[in-house]
């Protein structure tokens, strides 16, 4: 850290001798290994083109009816929604949680990302429950003469359960960025006169552009993946319909076609993003070295922020929760031994894919955040598609590729890690390449120029510097590799049981009280390895 | 340094994997192990593949899945696919997998040993076991003969606020594809948007439409026969029945679960020995004491005192054709019968 630190400084005083405007030359090397990341991890593409081929004419006239197009509408609005709401509930929470005296932040913060590990067709179950027509909440209400509550079926239900399993995919790369930071420039915007709100808007927020983008693109891959949440609430979402079409009409060539619009319907979000996020850089260029961000001070605020992260805990967490253990208490399940290895399966299944997605996510990222080149940035966004397919769609496709042309990996290990990386990669590119676009790329350079190799750069200077966004990158792929289902189902090798496969079993044989201990395990084994992940981000 | 530590903690994590995926990798080398896919759960299927290991000294390895998703699985493993036995929970799936050339025709001795309309007609599977589609009623508020004598009945005004369905369910919308097969669209669309416009009232799965029966909140409900003795175990006073339509209404509708020979097994004859196995007395006695589902071989008699399956009248159908879910399902939210 220390030479880190002494270089740091050196390079800064530096860089006031090269004007900003060189562009970075990248080794064709890191373009190169890039595509074949992406190429590995669009495996699910070429499987839904050969499929959607077969369809033929027949195929297109499907394509274009009425309710293909309605269904594509309702998934949107849903979309835009949700990606609204997160951003709305995700950027405050993060910044009351990593930037104010909030009395117990971390244990708030903690609390409020634990939406992430539940499962969405495990918590639209448990709102049900708790919210529906006739659920607990109804019957707590019944002696007040509350006979029947509103429906919590189709759009409401359905944004509800999205949003808050969603947000966490917004704080976490917006705590990366705040973390990193630069104090300065708040601080001479306040010196200049703005008012704490105007630095937020026109300091803060600018600066936060790329990781605000980057999980709002990932909150809307999430909703416009999921099944488990809109086949629940009933809401007819596109997804559903790609589900039916395998699992009803066994028609795989009209499930690919519409399929391959989802994917044209992500390639626009892509460029939204790529709008959005836009070419700032957000990099210390001037003399001296950055310090940690001093802690706001909430005062009168205190209260509400309080008040605001106890609800958001309430709604997202405790609910659930307790629906949980109100069924485990109420039913014969228990906490057994038998649930040990499957969590033990869970845990290493995450944190492997974890450490896989760390580190092939950093070409792509390093190429994203130093490139000017349109080619690049659309190269690297080409690993996103993998994202907004269904669980089921990634699962078939290399189920595909695997049994016909790679059977001595078929349902082992690597093929389960490929299908989760598929999903997951993205979470991790976006985390790293935002904490890049805050690293002055002159670091790099200079280290080029002393004479280390480009490993060395990444290993000694690029990973220490962005290790917020690399640790945030990580612990969403962890989570959500823990709780992923379709993929573990068609994938895993033969009597590999997870968490998750356990909660399912429960649940199709409609046995609510042993859907209790798993679920209950899940949360409490994310929810302490999220609370070892945060205490890494430390600086030291 | 954290960070090393961290990717400590990660590889420790890892590190137990081996551990864990040597269980799943202790195969036995001899040559007599069977694949099978399951869609049905590992509780129900589970120890009566152990009892079949231990009477052949055959392995059998199974995956558990979805019913509809291990024949996508299937499908798309296509000429290299591991599977030898596929087990279904609905007979809509192997159907699907018949007609795609994926199933290998199985001998009669297996065929025969279930009536004609409990397996495939192309011989490609076999049922293993009935379930039957009932209404079921509340016995105080109504006696056997104030029901219907057809399902269609159900449409008539004097039925208004009175009729509980599990529209979302799997079982009732393979119902309504019977009917569909049976009656054409029009007919059936006439039939939902009556039992629509009769207020009928939409639950959350058989159980709950159960339920309210027994609670009186509706008279009648349609759901499979099975769900009732599960109820009827827990307390046998409980105040309902079922009923089945009689002289081969659509309504009384018997769907199976059942298993097929994948078309790629190696070893199809030791496949087909443990469907024989499946069919076997002891299986089926141990199928109808787990689930209260219909034993299909005759002469295997239901673990509770149902109505013998020759007493059922079933429409004559080839449950093969319930694969067309879709077009249910559009009929389905056209007339409003999903919420």
């Amino acid at each position: 850290m220390q030479i880190t630190q002494t270089f740091r400084n050196t390079t800064q005083r530096m860089t006031l001798a090269f004007p900003m405007s060189i562009p970075f030359r990248l080794p064709s090397m890191l373009q190169a290994i890039t595509l074949l990341i992406v190429a590995l991890v669009s495996l699910p593409l070429v499987y839904l083109s050969v499929r959607a081929l077969g369809a033929g004419q027949e195929g297109l006239g499907y394509l274009f009816n009425e309710r293909t197009l309605r269904i594509v509408v309702n998934s949107l609005v849903l979309t835009a929604a949700v990606m609204f709401a997160a951003a709305l509930i995700g950027v405050p929470f993060a910044w009351i949680t990593t930037r104010t005296d909030l009395p117990l932040r971390r244990v708030w913060l903690v609390g409020g990302l634990l939406t992430l590990v539940i499962p969405s067709y495990i918590g639209a179950i448990m709102y049900i429950a708790a919210f529906g027509p006739r659920g607990l909440l109804q019957s707590l209400l019944e002696p007040l003469g509350v006979t029947e509550l509103p429906s919590i079926y189709g759009f409401w239900g359905a944004f509800l359960a999205i949003t808050l399993f969603t947000y966490p995919y917004i704080v976490l790369p917006v705590r990366a960025a705040l973390l990193n930071m630069d104090p300065a420039l708040d601080e001479s915007a306040r010196s200049l006169g703005l008012n704490r709100w105007q630095v937020f808007l026109r300091v803060t927020l600018p600066q936060l552009r790329p990781a605000l983008a980057s999980g709002m693109l990932l909150t809307a891959l999430y909703t416009l993946s999921d099944f488990g949440a809109v086949s629940l609430m009933r809401y007819d979402a596109f997804t559903r319909v790609i589900y039916l079409q395998y699992t009803s009409s066994f028609d795989r060539h009209r499930a690919a076609i519409l399929s391959l619009v989802l994917v044209a319907v992500t390639i626009g979000l892509i460029a939204l993003e790529h709008r959005a996020a836009s070419q700032h850089h957000n990099y210390r260029i001037g003399v001296g070295c950055q310090r940690q961000m001093p802690l706001a001070s909430l005062g009168k605020w205190r209260i509400p922020a309080l008040l605001f992260c106890g609800v958001l805990m309430i709604v997202g967490v405790l609910t659930p929760t307790a629906v949980l253990v109100f069924w485990l208490l109420r039913g014969a399940g228990e906490l057994s031994f038998e649930l040990l290895q499957p969590a033990m399966n869970t845990l290493s299944a995450g944190g492997l894919t974890a450490l896989v997605v760390g580190v092939i996510a950093l070409p792509p990222a390093l190429l994203s955040a130093r490139t000017t080149s349109r080619f690049n940035r659309w190269l690297v966004k080409f690993a996103y598609l993998g994202n907004v397919l269904p669980g089921l769609v990634v699962a078939l496709a290399l189920v595909f590729f695997a049994a016909n042309y790679l059977p001595a990996l078929y349902q082992t290990l690597p093929i389960l890690i490929l299908g989760y990386s598929t999903r997951f990669l993205p979470m991790s590119i976006g985390a790293t390449a935002s904490a890049l676009t805050q690293i002055n790329p002159r670091f790099e350079e200079i280290g080029r120029s002393l004479g280390l190799r480009p490993l060395h750069v990444t290993m000694r200077i690029i990973m220490p510097l962005a290790r917020t966004g690399i640790l945030a990158g990580m612990a969403l792929v962890f989570l959500s590799t823990m709780k992923e289902l379709p993929t573990t189902l068609l994938l895993a090798p033969t009597g590999f049981q997870t968490l998750p496969t356990e909660i399912w079993t429960a649940h199709a044989q409609v046995q609510m009280s042993q859907l209790g201990a798993p679920s209950l395990l899940l949360i409490a084994v994310s929810a302490l390895s999220l609370f070892i992940l945060l205490r890494q981000e430390k600086r030291s | 340094m954290r960070f090393v530590r961290f990717a400590v903690f990660l590889l420790l994590t890892v590190l137990v994997l081996p551990v864990s995926a040597q269980d799943v990798a202790q195969v036995p080398l001899s040559s007599e192990t069977l694949t099978v896919y399951s869609g049905r759960s590992e509780d129900l299927i589970a120890p009566i593949l152990h009892q079949f290991t231990a009477e052949t000294g055959v392995q059998v390895e199974v995956r558990y899945g979805n019913t509809a998703e291990m024949a996508a699985v299937i499908l798309e493993e296509g000429d290299n696919s591991p599977a030898d036995v596929y087990i279904a929970q609905d007979a809509g799936a192997l159907g699907a997998l018949a007609q795609e050339g994926r199933l290998l025709s199985l001998p009669s001795d297996i065929l025969t040993r279930v009536p004609a309309e409990f397996r495939s007609n192309d011989g490609l599977w076999v049922g293993l076991s009935g379930r039957a589609r009932v209404l079921v009623y509340n016995t105080e508020l109504l006696t056997e003969a104030d029901l219907p004598a057809s399902i269609l009945d159900l449409a008539s005004p004097e039925w208004a606020g009175r009729i509980g369905w599990a529209s979302t369910n799997g079982s009732f919308q393979a119902h309504v594809t019977a009917m569909r097969l049976l009656l054409g669209d029009d007919a059936v669309r006439a039939w939902l948007e009556a039992l629509v416009a009769n207020g009928a009232v939409a639950y959350e799965g058989n159980t709950a439409v159960v339920q309210a029966v027994i609670d009186g909140e509706v008279q009648v409900g349609l759901v499979n026969h099975y769900y009732l003795y599960g109820f009827l175990a827990d307390n046998p006073d409980i105040p309902a029945a079922n009923y089945f339509f009689p002289g081969g209404d659509p309504g009384a509708l018997v769907n199976v679960a059942g298993a097929g020979v994948v078309s790629t097994s190696d070893q199809p004859g030791l496949a087909q020995r443990l469907i024989l196995y499946l069919l076997g007395t002891a299986a089926q006695e141990y199928f109808a004491a787990e689930t209260y589902e219909y034993p299909l071989v005759v002469g295997v008699e239901p673990s509770v005192e149902l109505r013998p399956l020759a007493g059922i009248e079933v429409p004559v159908l080839d449950l093969s054709d319930l694969s067309d879910l879709q077009a249910t399902l559009d009929l389905l939210s056209e007339t409003g019968a999903l919420p």
